[in-house]
């Protein structure tokens, strides 16, 4: 590892894998940081080294991963696995540094152009007992099946979007029993997005696949329940049951495990602490990072692609991240004006087809008010120090009318996952109590360092002399 | 509880140990997964109300899973990985501060 690179990219998903591909065959040099133990990201996690054998479980999808992850291992370029980054400066002009801790041990780089594509989070979903042991995101469950092949039977799955459908099928076809799922999507939801299913049409393929898995689900037998106005989950330490409504009747599920899912939403808190430009999305509903025609924001050199910018998915992801690898070898002078523009033309292609799908499926999954905004004062919001909706609609009333004033008072947002799980929620009820945007309202000040730095690694800090990662190496890394 | 889906082979095991309790888990675990399929409901209590939780989002963003690795307290059991005689402890509350010995025996190191 140089301490200098021309380009740094953080995030191996599609986004920093196919930005890291082209960079490393332009001669450009290049360092690809990623705090997971392999390449893939979120949707590709693992795939080096999956831990289920029978590949129909995970789907074709799963295992495009593997084209990808295999072009990467092949480029001439600094992979480090294993690094947390948690700080990106870029106060002076030319020259970023980030600094990363890896095995325990700070390192900063500095970098002459950014590439960030650290993907999405799932989307908080403040139920009453959201925070009981034994719920869990869908995610984190799909997380466990990829990298361990393990997975809970009798779970309920409650919320809505392709990637909640998605994981209860793969739990099917993983032979595992499933009490129920607990769709959330309203109706309305339909008719908002009929308008635009004219731009869906244009990848009909997977909107027809979109509704195989959803017949699938409902033939299985699992029961499907939909038109849920109301959900509360409970028991003394760990999850015990789900009690939901519909027309009006309160029902219970028993159950040891619960999986929420209610879309994700790009993972701002680098880009945030950095002070890139964001803007609240009505349609998405969150933060997004605004960029121009080559990925990158309004601090110069800096490139957001994939997820982590705005929720594109995973086949967009890869596009725009070879799009943000072209704008900044160009920069750097590596590309001429035509090549770039060149490259970027069949990119470009397909990234506007996908987009018009993507208006269409924002609308379709759009999670409904009363699941973002708890309703009931004693729903936790902060999981982190354990904030009530009841004590931030206090606060609000009592002249509140932003997140940090609200941290001040609360200490909501305060914890160690720096308002990952509350942030949207605090902006969207502060918005809602005082008739405002939430682009008014705005976010929390995300301070750096993004994610916790032990004070002993500190102690170990290194700029220079590091051991060069050899290639392959990492596979033994996992196997150990 | 999680269970293992299929025959995940003959894959090494690690001995670690979870609240002074002994246990041989599947290498290329993470802590948290590894605790999951041992049955342990709860990984932490929370400082403020003293709350049980488990692991939330598995992908190092929640900060739910905090627990105390070989004497580092506030370690994320879902990107921590299991080592071969790791001792790990549920966490009770706040972290532990560290004592001046401990900082100075990592700085020195
Ligand atoms: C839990 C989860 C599961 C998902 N599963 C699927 C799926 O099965 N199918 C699907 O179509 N979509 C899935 N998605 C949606 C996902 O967002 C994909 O669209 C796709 O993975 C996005 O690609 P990306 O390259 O933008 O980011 P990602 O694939 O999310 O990759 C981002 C990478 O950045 C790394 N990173 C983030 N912050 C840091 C940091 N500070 N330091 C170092 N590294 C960092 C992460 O470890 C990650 O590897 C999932 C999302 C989540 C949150
Ligand atoms: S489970 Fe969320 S950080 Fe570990």
């Amino acid at each position: 590892m140089n301490e200098q690179y021309d380009i740094v990219i953080i995030g191996a998903g599609p986004a920093g894998m196919a930005a890291a591909k082209l960079c490393g065959s332009t001669g450009a040099s290049t360092l690809l940081l990623d705090e997971q133990s392999g390449p893939g990201g979120q949707i590709y996690r693992g795939i080096e080294n999956p831990a289920i054998v029978d590949p129909n479980i995970l789907g074709s999808d799963y295992y495009k991963g593997t084209e990808l992850a295999e072009g990467l291992r092949q480029a001439s370029i600094d992979y480090r696995p294993g690094a947390k980054v948690w700080q990106v400066s870029s106060d002076n002009a030319t020259d970023k540094e980030v600094s990363f801790s890896e095995g325990g041990i700070v390192h900063i780089v500095s970098a002459k152009r950014i590439i960030i594509a650290t993907g999405a989070q799932e989307r908080p979903f403040p139920l009453p007992g959201w925070t009981l042991s034994g719920v869990m995101n869908a995610g984190a469950a799909q997380i466990l099946l990829k990298t361990s092949a393990i997975a809970a039977e009798n779970a309920v799955f409650i919320g809505s979007g392709p990637l909640l459908y998605l994981i209860v099928r793969q739990y099917l076809l993983a032979g595992v029993p499933i009490k129920a799922v607990i769709d959330t999507n309203p109706l309305s939801n339909y008719l908002r997005a009929a308008p635009y299913l004219i731009n869906g049409l244009s990848e009909y393929k997977t909107l027809v696949k979109g509704q195989r898995w959803i017949k699938e689900i409902k033939k299985s037998g699992v029961p499907f329940i939909n038109g849920v106005k109301e959900l509360r989950l409970s028991g003394s330490e760990s999850v015990e049951s789900v009690e939901y409504t519909t027309g009006g009747e309160w029902n219970k599920l028993d159950t040891d495990n619960v999986f929420l899912h209610q879309g994700v939403v790009p993972s701002v808190n680098l880009t945030m602490s950095m002070r890139c430009t964001h803007k609240w999305c009505n349609t998405q509903l969150c933060w997004c990072v605004v960029t121009d025609a080559w990925c990158e924001t309004d601090i110069a050199g800096v490139f957001v692609a994939g997820d982590g910018a705005t929720i594109v998915g995973a086949i967009a992801a890869e596009h725009l991240g070879t799009i943000a690898a072209l704008g900044a070898l160009h920069q750097l002078g590596l590309l001429d004006e035509v090549g770039r523009d060149s490259q970027a033309e069949s990119h470009r292609k397909v990234l506007l087809k996908g987009f018009g799908f993507r208006k269409f499926l924002d609308r379709l999954f759009q999670p409904p008010r009363q699941f973002r905004i708890p309703k009931y004062g004693d729903t936790v919001v902060c999981r982190c120090e354990e904030v009530t909706a009841g004590k931030i609609r206090e606060i609000i009333k009592l002249g509140c009318t932003n997140p940090n004033q609200m941290k001040a008072f609360s200490r909501c947002g305060m914890g160690p996952c720096q308002g990952r799980f509350c942030g949207l929620t605090v902006s969207e009820m502060i918005s809602q109590e005082l008739e405002l945007p939430v682009q008014k309202v705005g976010y929390y000040r995300i301070r750096r360092p993004v994610k916790p730095v032990l004070l002993g690694e500190l102690g170990r800090f290194k700029i220079k002399e590091l051991e060069p990662v050899k290639i392959g190496d990492h596979c033994g890394e996992i196997l150990k | 509880m999680f269970k293992a889906i299929d025959d995940k082979g003959i894959k090494a095991l690690v001995s670690i140990k979870v609240d002074g309790n002994s246990y041989d888990v599947t290498g290329g675990e993470t802590v948290a997964s590894a605790m999951l399929q041992l049955g342990f409901n709860n990984l932490r209590n929370t400082p403020v109300k003293g709350k049980a939780r488990s692991a939330f989002c598995m992908m190092g963003v929640c900060f739910d899973c905090l627990v105390v690795v070989d004497g580092l307290s506030d370690q994320q059991a879902c990107m921590t990985a299991v080592q071969e005689g790791m001792d790990i402890k549920r966490q009770k509350g706040s972290a532990e501060l560290f004592s001046l010995s401990d900082i100075s025996r990592e700085v020195i190191k």
